[in-house]
C-alpha cells in the first residue's frame, strides 16, 4: 500500500443540532483514486468541505503527511495543496476562461500591473491538456455547462495541488470529455498525485479509482480496494439493502398522439418535428451541443420560435413563456438546478409548490398554508426526500435531493407532458430508481414523458422509443427493437442508420 | 431553553432597538413618557410607510430612489386639489392612484426598459423634483381655510381616542403588508424573484408583472406618505421628501433584509423604521445639535447592520 497523504479520522459534523458525519474515517494514499461513494446526503460533500476548510468540523482530527492539521479557510488548505472542484460550478460567469482559472492569482509586473497575455498563455497549456477547444479569453457564460465543468477543473489542476477532490466531475460532461478526463487523472497519479473521486456513476468507479471508501448515512461503512468489490456488493454497502432490477418497465396501453412538433426552427434548432403519444416514454440522445435542451425550452416558452407550429390534443397552442406550457399541460425539469430549477434561499414547501400556487387558494384569495403543507409532505414522501422537514432551506439539501424537489415541484402543476432533461444526474442509484419508478406510475396515469438523456443506458432501460439530435436537427428515430448504444451513437454524430444495421 | 434564546438572539434588529430603547430613557427621563412615545409613532410612520413599500422593492433585489420626489409631487398634487375644492376622498384616491401610476413608469423603465432599478429610480427623482419646481414655482402650497381641507388635515393631525391617526394608518399598513408577503402569491413570487430571477420565471412566474407590482406598490407608499406629510403640515412643500429614500432605505436594512433580494421581513422593517424614529426623537429631547444627530445616526445604523452580519456569516 502507498503512503498516507491525508487522514481524516473519527470526523463528526452537526448542523444547528443535527449529526451529519458520524465519527468518518478517510484515507488518501499518494498516487491513487479514492472513490468516496454514497446515496445523495450520505455527507460526501461535506466531508471534503471540511477537509478544504468551507466548514468546520465539530470533531475529529486530520493529519495531512502524517502531522495534525486545522483548516479553517479554504485558503489555509489550498496552501497545504490541496484542492477541490465543487459538485456545484463556482465560475464567475461574466469573466473569461482565463480569468477564472487565475482568479486571485494572476500574474503580475513588478509595478503590479496584471500581464494578461501571459495569463492567457498559461491557460492555454491546461485547456489542451483537457481537450477544450476553446480561446481562454471566451467568456464563461456563453460554453456549455459541461466546458464550464472542464474549467473548474483546469482551474485546480492550475493550482498544482497533491491532492485532488473531485465532486461529481463528470456530471454535465459528454462521454468523450470524460474520457479524456480520465487521462487525465492517470497523468496525476504517474506524477504522484492524489485524487478523491466523487461519483454515482459506478462504471467510472471501477474504470478510475483504486480504493473505495463508503459512506452510508453520514457513517463510514468501510474502505475497500476496487478489485475486491462488485458493483452489485457496492450498492448493497451504500443503500443497505439490495435493490431489484435497475430498470423496472411497465407496459402501458400508449394512446393517441399528444403533442406534435412541427418544423420548428430557431437560432438554435433546425426544422425540428416529432410526435408524442399519451402514456409514451420519447427519450432524446445526442452529443453535447445538439441542442436538446435548447429544442426543450424551445417547446417550453424560454426561446421565441420563428418557424413551425405546435400541437397539444390536435390544437394548435402558441406558447411565448414558460406559463403558457405549464396553462397548456407542459412541465420541463431544467437540466441546471441550481440556476433555474429550484430556489436555493427559499425551503421545500415555498419550491415544490411554486410553479402550482394558484391550486392553494383559500379563504379571502390567500394562501391556504395548511392544505400547502400537506401536499408538500405527501410529495416529500412520495420522492422520499431526505430532508429534516418542509422548511428546510434548499442550500441545505444534498445535490441528489434537490433534483427531487425539482420533479417534485414539475409534477404538481399535474402535466400532461413532462419533459426531464438530465433527471438523474448527480442522483445515487437507490434514488434513481425511485426516479425511474416515478416515471412509470405517471406513465400509468396517462401522463407522457419527454427524456434528455446523456445516459444511454438510462435511455434505452426507460424509454418506449428514442430520438436522437446532431447539431440542432433529429438525425432520426429508433424504436426498442433497433435501440442500441450503437445505432444511438451512429445517429449522434449524424451519420445515417442503414437499414441492414437494423436488427 | 436554548430555543427560547436563540429566537431572541437571533432577533437582532429587536435587540438593537430594546437597548437603544433603555440608554436614551436612563439618559432622558421625558423619552418614556406616553405622550412622547406616540409622538415618536407619528413621527416614525411616514417613514414607516415609505419602508414597507421600500421593503417590497427591496425584497426583488431592486431599489427605488424615487420615493422622496414621488412623496414630494404626490403630496403638492393633493394640497392643490384640496385647495381647489375637491372632495377629501377623490384627493386621497387620485395621489394614491398617482403614485401607482408612477411606480408602474418606474417598473416599465426597469422591465420593458431594461434598465437598472438604481439608474431608472434615479432619472424618476430628478423628473419628477425638476416638475414640482415648474408646478409650485417653487412655493409652498397652503391647503386652505375651507372646511374640506379641515377634513383633510385631520389625516395627519387628528386623533383617535389619544392615538393620532397617522399611527393607526401605519399599522394598517403593516398588517396589509404583512399579510400580502406571508399569505398571497405575489408575496411568495417577490421573494422567489428576488432570490432566483431565472428559476422563479422558468417556475411559470411572470418575474416582470411581480417588479411591476413592487414599484407600483412603492409609488403608492410614497404618495400615501405625502398625503400625511401633506395634512400634517397644512401645506405641500416643493422640497417636501427630500433624502427621504434614505431613511427607507436604513429602516429596511436595519430590519435585517438583504439588499440583495430574497431575504426580509415586515417586522424586521418595523422595527427598522422605529429604531430610526427614536434616534430622531431622542437627539432632538437632548438637544444634539443636527450636525452631531447625522453622525450618532450613522453610527447606529452601521454598528446593527454589522452585528447582523456577524451573526449570518458563521459556519
Ligand atoms: N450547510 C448545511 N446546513 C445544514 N445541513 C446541511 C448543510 N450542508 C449539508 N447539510 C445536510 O448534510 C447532509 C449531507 O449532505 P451532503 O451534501 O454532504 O451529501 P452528499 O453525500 O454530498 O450527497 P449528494 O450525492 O446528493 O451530493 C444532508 O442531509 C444535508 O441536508
Ligand atoms: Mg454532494
Amino acid at each position: 500500500m502507498n503512503d498516507i497523504v491525508v487522514s481524516m479520522k473519527n470526523i463528526n459534523k452537526n448542523f444547528s443540532g443535527i449529526k451529519v458525519l458520524k465519527n468518518v474515517n478517510l484515507n488518501i494514499y499518494k498516487g491513487n483514486v479514492m472513490a468516496l461513494i454514497g446515496e445523495n446526503g450520505a455527507g460526501k460533500s461535506t466531508l471534503m468541505k471540511i477537509l478544504t476548510g468551507v466548514y468546520l468540523k465539530t470533531d475529529g482530527e486530520i493529519y495531512l503527511n502524517g502531522n495534525e492539521v486545522n483548516f479553517n479557510d479554504t485558503r489555509s488548505s489550498q496552501e497545504a495543496k490541496i484542492s477541490i472542484i465543487h459538485q456545484e460550478l463556482n465560475l464567475i460567469n461574466d469573466l473569461s476562461i482565463g480569468e477564472n482559472i487565475f482568479l486571485g492569482r494572476e500574474p503580475v509586473s513588478s509595478s503590479g500591473r496584471i500581464l494578461w497575455n501571459v495569463l492567457f498563455e498559461n491557460t492555454k497549456p491546461f485547456l489542451q491538456k483537457l481537450g477544450l477547444n476553446e480561446d481562454p479569453k471566451e467568456i464563461v457564460k456563453n460554453i456549455s455547462v459541461g466546458k464550464q465543468q472542464l474549467v473548474e477543473i483546469a482551474k485546480s489542476l492550475s493550482t498544482d495541488a497533491q491532492v485532488i477532490i473531485m465532486d461529481e466531475p463528470t456530471g454535465a460532461l459528454t462521454p468523450a470529455e470524460t474520457k479524456k478526463l480520465f487521462q487525465v487523472i492517470n497523468e496525476l497519479k504517474n506524477e504522484g498525485k492524489s485524487i478523491v473521486y466523487i461519483s454515482h456513476r459506478l462504471k467510472e468507479i471501477f474504470e478510475i479509482c483504486d480504493d473505495v471508501t463508503i459512506l452510508r448515512d453520514g457513517e463510514t461503512i468501510g474502505e475497500f480496494p476496487i478489485n475486491e468489490l462488485s458493483e452489485d456488493s457496492i450498492i448493497e454497502m451504500m443503500v443497505g439493502r439490495k435493490l431489484s432490477e435497475q430498470y423496472p418497465k411497465v407496459e402501458t396501453k400508449i394512446g393517441n398522439e399528444i403533442l406534435k412538433v412541427e418544423n420548428l426552427s430557431n437560432k438554435f434548432v433546425n426544422d425540428v418535428s416529432f410526435s408524442l403519444n399519451k402514456g409514451e416514454t420519447l427519450g432524446v440522445a445526442g452529443l453535447m451541443g445538439a441542442s436538446r435542451t435548447e429544442l426543450m425550452r424551445t417547446i417550453y416558452g424560454i426561446y421565441s420560435y420563428v418557424n413551425g407550429e405546435i400541437y397539444i390534443d390536435n390544437n394548435k397552442v402558441k406558447i411565448n413563456s414558460p406559463m403558457d406550457a405549464l396553462n397548456a399541460g407542459i412541465a420541463y425539469v431544467t437540466e441546471d438546478r441550481k440556476s433555474n430549477g429550484i430556489i436555493t434561499g427559499m425551503n421545500i414547501k415555498e419550491n415544490i409548490t411554486l410553479s402550482s400556487l394558484k391550486n392553494f387558494r383559500g379563504k379571502f384569495g390567500f394562501l391556504n398554508k395548511s392544505k400547502e403543507e400537506d401536499e408538500s409532505v405527501s410529495y416529500m414522501k412520495n420522492m422520499s426526500v431526505k430532508a429534516t422537514g418542509t422548511e428546510q432551506l434548499l442550500k441545505f439539501l444534498s445535490g441528489g435531493n434537490q433534483q427531487k424537489v425539482s420533479i417534485a415541484k414539475c409534477l404538481m402543476t399535474n402535466p400532461k407532458i413532462l419533459i426531464m432533461d438530465e433527471p438523474t444526474r448527480g442522483v445515487d442509484v437507490g434514488a434513481k430508481k425511485e426516479i425511474y419508478d416515478l416515471i412509470n406510475k405517471f406513465k400509468k396515469d396517462g401522463m407522457s414523458i419527454i427524456v434528455v438523456s446523456s445516459d444511454i443506458p438510462e435511455i434505452l432501460g426507460i424509454c418506449d422509443r428514442i430520438m436522437v439530435m446532431h447539431e440542432g436537427h433529429v438525425s432520426g428515430f429508433l424504436d426498442m427493437k433497433n435501440a442500441t448504444q450503437e445505432n444511438i451513437m451512429t445517429l449522434a454524430v449524424g451519420k445515417e442508420v442503414h437499414p441492414n444495421d437494423i436488427a | 431553553m436554548t430555543l427560547l434564546k436563540n429566537k431572541i438572539f437571533k432577533n437582532k434588529p429587536l435587540i438593537v432597538l430594546v437597548v437603544t430603547c433603555i440608554i436614551i430613557a436612563l439618559l432622558n427621563n421625558r423619552f418614556l413618557t406616553s405622550g412622547n412615545i406616540l409622538t415618536v409613532l407619528r413621527q416614525t410612520s411616514i417613514n414607516a410607510v415609505i419602508a414597507t413599500g421600500m421593503l417590497f422593492v427591496i425584497l426583488t433585489g431592486g431599489i427605488d430612489l424615487s420615493v422622496g420626489s414621488v412623496l414630494g409631487f404626490c403630496g403638492a398634487i393633493a394640497a392643490f386639489m384640496v385647495s381647489s375644492g375637491f372632495n377629501v376622498i377623490i384627493v386621497v384616491l387620485l395621489t394614491l392612484m398617482l403614485g401607482i401610476i408612477i411606480g408602474l413608469g418606474n417598473g416599465l423603465l426597469i422591465t420593458a426598459g431594461r434598465l437598472q432599478p438604481f439608474i431608472a429610480t434615479l432619472g424618476t427623482v430628478t423628473l419628477l423634483r425638476g416638475i414640482i419646481l415648474v408646478f409650485t414655482q417653487g412655493k409652498p402650497i397652503k391647503l386652505g381655510n375651507t372646511p374640506k381641507s379641515e377634513i383633510f388635515s385631520k389625516i395627519g393631525t387628528g386623533f383617535l381616542g389619544p392615538i393620532p391617526i397617522p399611527v393607526y394608518i401605519m399599522i394598517l399598513i403593516f398588517i396589509i403588508a404583512f399579510y400580502i408577503l406571508t399569505h398571497t402569491r405575489i408575496g411568495r413570487y417577490i421573494y422567489a424573484t428576488g432570490s432566483n430571477e431565472e428559476a422563479t420565471l422558468y417556475s411559470g412566474i411572470k418575474t416582470d408583472k411581480v417588479k411591476l407590482f413592487v414599484y407600483a406598490f412603492s409609488g403608492m407608499m410614497a404618495a400615501l406618505a405625502g398625503i400625511l406629510i401633506t395634512a400634517r403640515l397644512g401645506s405641500a412643500q416643493p422640497t417636501a421628501g427630500g433624502g427621504y429614500e434614505l431613511d427607507a432605505i436604513a429602516a429596511v436594512v436595519l430590519g435585517g433584509t438583504s439588499m440583495a433580494g430574497g431575504i426580509g421581513t415586515i417586522a424586521g422593517t418595523a422595527v427598522g423604521a422605529l429604531i430610526i424614529g427614536i434616534l430622531n426623537n431622542a437627539l432632538n429631547l437632548m438637544q444634539v445639535s443636527s450636525y452631531y444627530q447625522d453622525v450618532a445616526k450613522g453610527l447606529v445604523i452601521l454598528i446593527a447592520v454589522l452585528l447582523d452580519r456577524k451573526q449570518k456569516s458563521s459556519r
